[in-house]
């Protein structure tokens, strides 16, 4: 029982992992490839805050009598992966737009259709 | 024992919630599921004491991706999305389940959630713990170390985000002119 609650985080992270995964390569529609992207990002976040974790911890700020803290660092890599994350979704929505602009489907087997050099 | 409980109930709805996104074939209830998701996410690192990373993925993961995906819906006028006709689950389903074996065999020796002695929390954790107070006199220590200690990892972020940003002004020029763009296109062909 220990050792599931243990690892529970990391199997949710995993099995987030290959929701968004199986998402991105068996749906041919491009706005829900983005958000299984999203999906395996958020699962990475949730791998490094998980290890971040300290049982009984409060959160890394200083304050007067509180000796244990969870890790301030994975926190840090994480902020910067969200901001970076949305950067990426932005572009690829872009891209999305104009592609509709092109072909007039977001769907990637009638992009297929229409373009044989792909 | 009930940060353990709420804990794991978030993660299950987190769970959840993915499958139904998957299964789901109108875009705009996706999207909006997907805001959900992220606040479910908000709400875990939140209870896993990662307070910026929660207000960060609720500010910037819930709000301004959801925004940017119903903005793209509405450029793109799609409404629901065709099922794969083509494409039969087998393969990829294979591909996923061998990748998650492979993963959960990795996770069987990783230290147990919330292991105060885990190799992870003994590096440079307590440096940055010990030292933010005396030499940068900011209490929060994610502030300090994203600001002062990893500042040019901000600045590399700040790159990055511009970059992404021109090349979206690049790509649809602000507003989106459909039926001007077209004409061009149209013209370099003929």
């Amino acid at each position: 029982m220990d050792f599931l609650i243990g690892h529970y985080n990391y199997w949710v992270a995993i099995f987030l992992m290959m929701i968004g995964f199986y998402t991105v390569i068996s749906h041919g529609n491009l706005v829900k490839k983005i958000i299984g992207l999203n999906i395996f990002q958020v699962s990475v976040f949730l791998l490094y805050i998980s290890m971040s974790t300290v049982t009984g911890g409060a959160a890394p700020i200083i304050t007067e009598g509180v000796q244990l803290y969870s890790n301030p660092l994975p926190h840090v890599l994480i902020l910067t992966a969200i901001v970076v994350g949305v950067a990426t979704t932005a572009l690829g929505l872009a891209l999305v737009v104009r592609i509709k602009e092109a072909y007039g489907t977001i769907e990637e087997d009638e992009i297929h259709e229409q373009d044989h050099s792909l | 024992m009930i940060d353990i409980i709420i804990n794991l109930a978030l993660l299950s709805f987190l769970a959840i919630s993915a499958i139904a996104i998957v299964r789901m074939k109108n875009l705009f209830a996706i999207i909006m599921l997907f805001g959900i998701f992220s606040f479910l996410s908000a709400s875990v690192f939140m209870v896993m004491d990662a307070v910026d990373v929660a207000f960060t993925e609720a500010a910037v993961g819930a709000g301004i991706s959801t925004v940017l995906m119903i903005a793209t819906l509405a450029l793109t006028k799609v409404q629901d999305e065709k099922r794969p006709g083509g494409h039969k689950p087998w393969l990829p389903l294979t591909v996923v389940i061998v990748t998650a074996a492979a993963l959960v065999y990795g996770t069987l020796d990783i230290p147990a959630f919330g292991d105060a002695n885990a190799p992870s929390q003994k590096h440079v954790a307590p440096q940055y713990l010990q030292r933010s107070i005396p030499e940068t006199g900011i209490p929060n220590v994610v502030t300090s170390v994203l600001a002062s200690y990893r500042g040019f990892d901000t600045l590399g972020e700040v790159f990055v985000v511009f970059t992404a940003g021109i090349a979206v002004l690049i790509l649809i020029g602000g507003v989106a002119q459909p039926s001007k763009r077209k004409t061009s296109r149209k013209k370099k062909n003929a």
